[in-house]
């Protein structure tokens, strides 16, 4: 992989969420001691069930979430930063280089801006153009990358639909020319028929920019067909790690193969092929013991209730964190997966 | 031939809006047969729930229903006139008692001052002849039978205290302990992690076969229809656009829209193939384009045809029917479909 873009080791946040009745603090570990790195140019994605803490963790990588341990650093062509020493200065040349593409773009939008005010205001606060005239190119430039023209600048967002809004909040959200972008569920909002237009159009940008996206979705089949790398979460850890098409062919843990599978096939005939997991993620107040993942693992044995698995590369690039991932042959058939092989512990 | 359990016949919804009368379902029709599962399909917009609630009669005060549009409900005893229906009690019949409907958010089903089992017991009352007593069994039974752990300790519970995957199945149980004879779901699965997703649509699954009731699926993602749904409407800016079997439409999609839709979709079989977009934006409800509602958008529209002759539906083989000018034309040359 290139070199990194964003390179977090053991990053945890933790929140505290409330006082007990007796004095005792109750904590919740959002993020926990995970260690991911983001090469330069890459579109890396981010999966995992809701609540296993990928909002946080692409939060804290724009230093927009408390990191509580661990270290991020960022790097480009220009600086290097320590998320956790910045100066008030860097912090603020980081806002610029590191930006957020939200998930609804009816709530990101102000519905008395007009669309020019709306992607000219980053660059106003952040004071990066000197004059109306600068600012006003820049704009330009980065709506027509955005394809959103010029009469589409005097309007008002009202007057747009989900796919032009979302289009609106992307150029907002690049105008600063960040080198690092993380997308949190950008298309989750959108039909089907537009989220293709968008997802291209992000894809596009990205080359043609050269910006290192971190992608967070729970639509697996749209993290397939966009990222180069994927990583998937599960109550606050990286569970796996690996270049896509290696980890949808090839999945590695149990977790990663029963998301898979829980994706409804286009194919009649599958009907009732899928392997099914069962119950919910658990609190992260209380998470469970040793493997987080082994109160709903079918593959789960003694030793995953007291130890923890440690993350570990298995071949180039593709990582997992499960005690028998050397063991197990996770290849999916037709939304099958076979058994594991000679998991006996 | 036996009745349709449900026929919906030319519906025609307008609203009065302060920009004038809103065309929301054009000309619909479609028949659900005892025991079947029908999927509704089409973007936001598109006219699904407000077909739905036609079936209850829960849209809002603005509604206007054509006159020659007309819902039945074909029961053993009695046939139902859905839009003829006046007073509140005779409404009871499409409103808990032969029809029932889940939604996305469950929170829309529970009343929050109330326990999930007193409003299940509640809603027994009213709609069967039980005592509290079988009321109360039958209730934990149902939370039992759709997997919620503890049923009898969940049934004095708040449904806020409930975890989003148990809420669901709680609402489900709900719609179901009444026994109707058709469920209305209307996007049910939509807000779910695709794990709890597929648990929904098994359990859903399961129950359709043990209470042999028929479904209204409606939902946005192809890929859930494809795996519950024994036929399927695609609707468009308020139209359907194509009916026919689950394995027809999206097997072999005649429609220019229903084949956009499954180009757009990213498909795991092919993580190299381009996603194509439909191009355009979907039209505002208050200027629906003349003609084909997807003429707008459709790289194969017929010029001067297509945006000004609203097409009829062309029958094709199996049953299926599809309103496409292009593919009437195909089909008068002979073209096999
Ligand atoms: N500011 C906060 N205070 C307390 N808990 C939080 C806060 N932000 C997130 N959490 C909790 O952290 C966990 C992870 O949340 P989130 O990062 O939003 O997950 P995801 O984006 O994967 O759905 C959840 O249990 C959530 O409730
Ligand atoms: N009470 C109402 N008054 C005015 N317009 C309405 C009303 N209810 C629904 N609509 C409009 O009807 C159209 C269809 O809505 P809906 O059936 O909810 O779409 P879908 O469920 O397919 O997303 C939308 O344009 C919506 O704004
Ligand atoms: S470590 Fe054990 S519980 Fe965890 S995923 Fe692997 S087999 Fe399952
Ligand atoms: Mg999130
Ligand atoms: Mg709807």
């Amino acid at each position: 992989m290139s070199r990194p873009v964003i390179e977090a080791v053991d990053l945890s946040v933790r929140y505290r969420i409330g006082s007990g009745l007796l004095g005792g603090r109750s904590y919740l570990n959002a993020v926990d001691r995970v260690s991911v790195s983001i090469g330069r140019g890459s579109f890396y994605g981010l999966v995992g069930e809701s609540g296993s803490g990928k909002t946080t963790l692409g939060r804290a990588l724009l230093r927009a979430a408390p990191i509580t341990e661990g270290s991020v650093i960022y790097q480009d062509d220009e600086v290097r930063y320590d998320l956790r020493n910045l100066s008030a200065q860097d912090l603020k040349d980081y806002r610029k280089r590191a930006q957020l593409i939200f998930q609804d773009p009816y709530a990101a939008l102000s519905p008395r801006m007009t669309v020019r005010d709306i992607i000219a205001e980053p660059l106003e606060v952040m004071g990066l153009t000197r004059s109306r005239e600068e600012t006003d190119a820049r704009v330009r430039e980065i709506a027509a990358k955005c394809r959103l023209n010029l009469e589409h600048l005097r309007r008002f967002p009202h007057a747009f639909s989900g796919g032009q809004r979302q289009r609106i909040s992307i150029a907002r959200a690049l105008v600063s020319r960040p080198r690092f972008v993380v997308a949190d569920e950008s298309v989750a909002a959108l039909d089907v028929s537009i989220q293709a237009d968008v997802l291209n159009l992000l894809q596009a940008i990205q080359q043609e920019m050269g910006i290192s996206f971190l992608f967070i979705s729970h639509d697996l089949s749209v993290v397939a067909h966009v990222c180069d790398h994927v990583a998937v979460m599960y109550l606050g850890q990286l569970v796996e790690t690996a270049p896509t098409a290696e980890l949808f062919s090839r999945p590695r843990h149990p977790y990663t193969s029963a998301l898979l599978s829980a994706i409804p096939s286009l194919d009649p005939d599958d009907q009732g092929n899928a392997e099914k997991l069962e119950g919910e993620i658990p609190s992260p107040t209380n998470p469970p013991p040793g493997c987080k993942f082994h109160t709903r693992c079918r593959f789960a044995r003694d030793a995953c209730r007291l130890e923890t698995p440690a993350l570990r590369e298995l071949s180039a690039g593709h990582f997992a964190a499960c005690h028998f991932a050397e063991e197990f042959d996770f290849r999916r058939e037709h939304g099958h997966q076979t058994s594991p092989v000679n998991a006996g512990v | 031939m036996t009745q349709p359990l449900l026929s919906v016949e030319d519906l025609t919804i307008r609203f009065n809006t302060d920009e004038g009368l809103v065309t929301a379902v054009d000309d619909v029709s479609f028949d659900i047969a005892q025991g079947e599962v029908m999927g509704l399909v089409g973007e936001s917009g598109s006219g699904k729930s407000v077909t739905a609630k036609s079936i209850m009669r829960l849209n809002a005060g603005n509604t206007r229903y054509d006159p020659v549009s007309r819902i039945m409900i074909n029961l053993p005893d009695r046939n139902v006139d859905v839009l003829a229906l006046r007073r509140d009690r005779d409404l009871r019949v499409v409103r808990g008692g032969a029809v029932s409907m889940i939604f996305q958010e469950p929170m829309a089903s529970f009343a929050p001052a109330i326990t999930v089992g007193q409003q299940m017991v509640e809603q027994l009352l009213i709609h069967t002849s039980m005592s509290k007593a079988e009321a109360r069994n039958l209730s934990i039974e149902m939370l039992d039978r759709v997997g919620i752990p503890d049923a009898s300790k969940r049934f004095g519970q708040y449904a806020f205290e409930f975890s989003g995957g148990m809420r669901q199945r709680a609402m489900i149980a709900m719609a179901l302990s009444t026994r109707p004879r058709l469920l209305i779901a209307d996007e049910p699965t939509t807000a779910l992690d695709v794990t709890i997703q597929a648990q929904v649509v098994d359990l859903m699954k399961d129950l359709v076969r043990e209470f042999g009731m028929a479904i209204l699926f409606i939902t946005h993602d192809l890929g859930v229809i494809a795996q519950t749904a024994d036929k399927v409407a695609v609707m468009y800016l308020g139209r359907i656009v194509e009916k026919g079997t689950v394995r027809q439409v999206i097997k072999t999609p005649a429609h220019p829209y229903t084949l956009g839709l499954i180009n757009a979709l990213p498909k795991l079989n092919d993580l190299e193939a381009e996603l194509t977009p439909v191009p355009g934006d979907i039209p505002s409800p208050l200027d629906r384009p003349a003609g084909c509602v997807f003429h707008t958008r459709c790289p194969v529209a017929i010029k001067g045809r297509c945006s000004s002759e609203v097409p009829n539906y062309t029958a094709l083989s199996g049953g299926r029917e599809v309103a496409c000018h292009l593919v009437e034309e195909q089909v008068k040359e002979g073209v096999s479909l």
